[in-house]
C-alpha cells in the first residue's frame, strides 16, 4: 500500500530515527561519562567542553541525554510493545469466541479502565522496587484495554467475512484463524494506537523518574535529569530545558507519526469543495 | 429533423488516484431525441453510471469532468451556475438510482420526502404537495398510497421503494429522466413488474429517458437507440434493432454472445 | 451414492420489536427442508432474497447449526465458493498461501506446491499469480482463485453461493464454463445457489425451488423449466421470461 507522503508524517520519522540513531550510538557520541562527576564545573552553562552544559553534580548534561535516551525509549517501546501483546490476546480472543468469554474480558477491561492509570503505576512502583523492567512492566501491564477494544470491535466485524468462513470450511480451528487471518487484517488501527502510545509511554516514565520513583541515578533517563533540574531550574536553565526538548520532539515526533499512519490506514473524508 | 432534448459532445470526466489518472468517461458523445428512449449498455467500470452523473454535474472530487458539453434546453449544462443546475436537477432532469433506498433518507417519512422534492421547484401549499404526493404514488400503482406516504423507508419493500424513486423522479414532470439500473438489484418477479411500470411510462411518450444497463437484451427492448460503452469509450452507438441483427463492434458481439447462451 | 442430505432442517431467527426488545415472532429463515445431493450432480437451489437457500446452503457447510432436523454430508471433502470475489480471499494473504492454507489444514503438504499450480492451471490463471495480493486482480480473477481453492483438495462435494452473480456477463459464462469442466473432471457433487434462473439451467442437473423457507418444487432441470407444477415457480419462471426473453 503506498502511502501518499506526509510532510509533517515524514519529518517525524526522520525525528525517531535520529533520535534512534543518537541512542544505539550513544557511547561512540557522548563527549563524557554520563556519571563522572567533575566537581570543579558544577552547573556550568553550556559550553564547548559540555555541549549542554552540567549538571548540580558536575554531570555532563549533553553525555546524560545521550543515555538518557536509552533508557526512556527503550521504556517507551517494550511497555507499549507489552501493552500490544497483551491486548491483542485479550480482544482477539474476546471478539472472535464472543459469549460468557467476551463479558467476562470486557467487565475486566472496564474494571482496568476504573483506576486512573497514573495513580495506579504510582501505587504499583510504590510497593515494587523501582526498577526499570517494574516500570516497563507496570506501563504495559495498565495500557493494554485500549487496544483490546480496538482488536475486539475489528475482529468482530473481520470474522464475518467470507474468507473467514472459508477457513472454517476447511477445518481451520479458532487459533488458526486468529492468528493467520484476523491479527493480520486487523493490525491497522494497532500500530496507530501503538505509536501514539509510545509517546505517552515517554511521557509517563518521564513524569514518575520526575517525581524520584521512576529510573533512579546515576542511571539517566530524560526524566530524573529533569529531577535534578528542578531546585536550579531559575539559575541553570540548561539542566531542564535540554532533556525537557528531547521529551518534547520524540513525543512530538511519535504523535505525528502516528496521526499519518492512521491517515494512511483509514479512508479520508474529503471536504467537498 | 425531430428536435434533440440532450446533446452530448465530448463528455470527459477523469479519476485522480495513487495509481494515476483514470478516463472514466474518455470523449462520449451522443444526442436523445426527444421523447425518445437512449440506452447505454456496458459491464461494471464501463463509465455509463458516470456519463448520467457528469451530466448533472454530480462529481465530486477526487473525479472531474475535465471536457466537453451537455447542450439541454439550449444551454450548456457544463458551463451552468450551481443555483440554475439545482432549478434543473429533479425537476427537467431527474433520475433513479441502482439501489432502491440509497436515494431515501431513513430518517424522514416518504411523504415528507416527496413533499421535499415537490417543494425545492414549486411553491405549493403543504396541502397541495401532500395531493401532489398521493397522486404520484397512484400513478406507479402503489396500492394504499396514503399508507406509503406515511411510512419510513426502512418499513416498504425493496420493490415499493423504488416504485417511490420513480415517483419522486416523475413527480415534477421533467424532459429527461434518467433511469441507472433501475431493477438489478430487485428480486426477478419484482423486476418484472417494475419493469412493466417503465414500459407504461415510456408508451405514454411524454418525456425523453436516458436507460442505463448492463442487460443487452434489456436495453434493446426498452430502448430506441442504444450506445454500447467499454472503458469509459462510447464504442457503438445505433437503432437498437440494428444492435441486434447486425452489431458493428466485436465487443458488442460478444455481448450478445454471452446474454443469448443465458437466456 | 448420496453425498449430501439433510432431514427436515428447520432455522428460526427470532424477531425482536420494541424498546425492551422482546421477541415477537420468528423468521423461518428454513422450514422443514429435506433434499439429496448424489455424488456427481450438480443440485441447483433457486429463489428470491430471502427464501432461505444461503442459510440452506451455510446449514450444509456447518457454518450455521439448525434448530431442528438434521444436515449430513457424507465426506469431509467439502469446499465452498462464495459469491462476493472481493471478501473472499484474504486481503493480506499472497494467493500462493490462499491456496495453500486448504491443503495444510488437511495436512497433506506433499506435493503442495505442484498442487497448487496445477489447480491455477485448471482456472486459467497464470503461475505467477502464487506470488500476488488479491488487490492485484479482477473480480472475475478473484472468483477464479476462489474456485481454485476450492478445488485444490480434490474436494468431493462443493457448495457454490451466488458464485457469478457479482460478474459482468461475459465473464460470467467463461466462469460458468469453467466450472462445469472441473465438476465433470472431479466427479464432484455441487450445490449451486443462484437467484438467476438462467444460471441454474445453465449448470444444473437437477433443482429446488425455495420460498420462504420451504422447497416448492424440485426435480430435473428441464421438468422444472419446461412443465413447472408450483405457482410459485410458475411466477418465476414467467417473471424471469419478462425480464429476459430470448434475443
Amino acid at each position: 500500500m503506498k502511502m501518499r507522503v506526509n510532510k509533517l508524517a515524514a519529518a517525524g520519522t526522520v525525528f525517531i530515527a535520529l533520535i534512534a540513531v543518537f541512542a544505539i550510538f550513544a557511547p561512540l557520541i557522548a563527549s563524557h561519562d554520563p556519571a563522572g562527576m567533575d566537581t570543579r564545573s558544577v552547573l556550568s552553562p553550556p559550553s564547548r567542553e559540555h555541549i549542554f552544559g552540567t549538571d548540580p553534580l558536575g554531570r555532563d548534561v549533553f553525555s546524560r541525554v545521550l543515555y538518557g535516551s536509552r533508557i526512556s525509549l527503550s521504556i517507551g517501546i517494550i511497555a507499549v510493545g507489552l501493552s500490544v501483546l497483551t491486548g491483542i490476546f485479550f480482544g482477539s480472543i474476546a471478539g472472535y469466541y464472543g459469549g460468557k468469554i467476551d463479558y467476562a474480558i470486557m467487565r475486566l477491561v472496564d474494571i482496568m479502565l476504573c483506576f486512573p492509570t497514573f495513580f495506579l503505576i504510582l501505587a504499583v512502583i510504590a510497593m515494587l522496587e523501582p526498577s526499570i523492567y517494574n516500570i516497563m512492566a507496570v506501563i504495559g501491564l495498565t495500557s493494554w484495554m485500549g487496544v483490546a477494544r480496538l482488536v475486539r470491535s475489528e475482529i468482530l466485524t473481520l470474522k464475518e467475512r467470507d474468507f473467514v468462513a472459508a477457513s472454517r470450511i476447511m477445518g481451520a480451528g479458532g487459533s488458526w484463524i486468529i492468528i493467520r487471518h484476523l491479527i493480520p487484517n486487523a493490525i491497522g488501527p494497532v500500530l496507530v494506537n501503538a505509536t501514539l502510545g509510545v509517546g505517552g509511554a515517554i511521557l509517563i516514565e518521564s513524569a514518575l523518574s520526575f517525581l524520584g520513583i521512576g529510573v533512579q541515578p546515576p542511571t539517566a533517563s530524560w526524566g530524573n535529569i529533569l529531577m535534578d533540574g528542578k531546585a536550579t531550574l531559575g539559575v541553570a536553565w540548561w539542566v531542564t530545558v535540554f532533556p525537557g526538548a528531547f521529551i518534547f520532539f520524540t513525543v512530538l515526533a511519535y504523535n505525528l507519526l502516528g496521526e499519518g499512519l492512521r491517515d494512511a490506514f483509514e479512508p479520508r473524508l474529503k471536504d467537498r469543495s | 429533423m425531430k428536435k434533440n432534448t440532450l446533446e452530448v459532445k465530448g463528455l470527459k470526466t477523469v479519476f485522480d488516484s495513487w495509481q494515476g489518472t483514470v478516463r472514466a468517461v474518455d470523449d462520449v458523445s451522443f444526442n436523445i431525441e426527444e421523447n425518445t428512449v437512449f440506452g447505454l449498455v456496458g459491464e461494471s467500470g464501463s463509465g455509463k453510471t458516470l456519463t448520467a452523473l457528469s451530466i448533472l454535474r454530480l462529481i465530486d472530487p477526487p473525479g472531474k469532468i475535465t471536457g466537453g458539453s451537455v447542450m439541454f434546453g439550449g444551454v450548456d449544462l457544463l458551463k451552468e451556475n450551481e443555483v440554475r443546475l439545482g432549478a434543473v436537477r429533479g425537476n427537467r432532469i431527474s433520475m433513479v438510482f441502482q439501489e432502491p433506498g440509497s436515494a431515501l433518507d431513513p430518517v424522514f417519512t416518504v411523504g415528507y420526502q416527496l413533499r421535499e422534492a415537490i417543494r425545492c421547484h414549486r411553491i405549493v401549499s403543504r396541502g397541495c404537495a401532500e395531493d401532489l404526493a398521493i397522486d404520484s404514488m397512484r400513478k406507479v400503482h402503489i396500492k394504499d398510497p396514503g399508507r406509503v406516504y406515511r411510512d419510513y423507508p426502512h418499513q416498504i419493500s425493496g420493490g415499493m421503494k423504488q416504485r417511490v424513486m420513480i415517483a419522486m423522479a416523475l413527480i415534477n414532470s421533467p424532459e429527461l429522466l434518467i433511469l441507472d439500473e433501475p431493477t438489478t438489484a430487485l428480486d426477478v418477479t419484482i423486476q418484472a413488474e417494475i419493469l412493466k411500470l417503465l414500459e407504461e411510462i415510456i408508451a405514454a411518450r411524454k418525456m425523453s429517458i436516458l436507460f442505463i444497463s448492463h442487460d443487452i437484451g434489456l436495453i434493446a427492448r426498452m430502448c430506441d437507440n442504444v450506445g454500447v460503452m467499454r472503458k469509459g469509450k462510447l464504442i457503438e452507438c445505433q437503432e437498437s434493432k440494428l444492435i441486434l441483427s447486425d452489431p458493428e463492434n466485436e465487443y458488442t458481439s460478444a455481448l450478445l454472445k454471452s446474454a443469448r447462451a443465458l437466456s | 451414492m448420496i453425498v449430501a442430505i439433510s432431514t427436515d432442517v428447520r432455522k428460526y431467527y427470532p424477531v425482536r420489536r420494541g424498546y425492551l426488545r422482546r421477541e415477537s415472532g420468528v423468521v423461518r429463515a428454513v422450514d422443514g427442508v429435506s433434499i439429496e445431493i448424489r455424488k456427481g450432480e450438480v443440485y441447483g437451489l433457486v429463489g428470491e432474497s430471502g427464501s432461505g437457500k444461503t442459510t440452506l446452503g451455510k446449514i450444509f457447510l456447518g457454518l450455521i447449526e439448525p434448530d431442528h432436523g438434521r444436515s449430513e454430508v457424507r465426506t469431509d471433502r467439502v469446499q465452498a465458493v462464495f459469491q462476493d470475489p472481493y471478501g473472499s480471499l484474504d486481503p493480506k494473504m499472497l494467493i500462493g498461501d490462499v491456496l495453500s492454507e486448504a491443503l495444510i489444514l488437511r495436512k497433506e503438504t506433499k506435493g503442495m506446491k505442484a498442487r497448487c499450480a496445477e489447480a491455477l492451471d485448471r482456472v486459467q490463471l497464470s503461475r505467477s499469480a502464487l506470488n500476488k495480493f488479491p488487490h492485484q486482480f479482477s473480480g472475475g480473477e478473484r472468483q477464479r482463485v476462489a474456485i481454485a481453492r476450492a478445488i485444490v483438495a480434490d474436494p468431493e462435494f462443493i457448495v457454490c453461493d451466488e458464485p457469478v452473480s457479482s460478474l459482468d456477463v461475459i465473464i460470467q459464462l467463461q466462469i460458468l464454463d469453467m466450472l462445469k469442466d472441473i465438476q465433470k473432471s472431479l466427479c464432484a457433487a455441487i450445490l449451486f445457489i443462484s437467484h438467476d434462473l438462467r444460471v441454474i439451467r445453465y449448470m444444473c442437473d437437477r433443482v429446488a425451488v425455495m420460498k420462504e423457507g420451504k422447497i416448492v418444487e424440485d426435480g430435473p432441470v428441464a421438468k422444472v423449466y419446461k412443465s413447472p407444477s408450483h405457482p410459485h415457480t410458475k411466477l418465476l419462471l414467467s417473471s424471469a421470461l419478462e425480464v429476459s426473453p430470448r434475443i
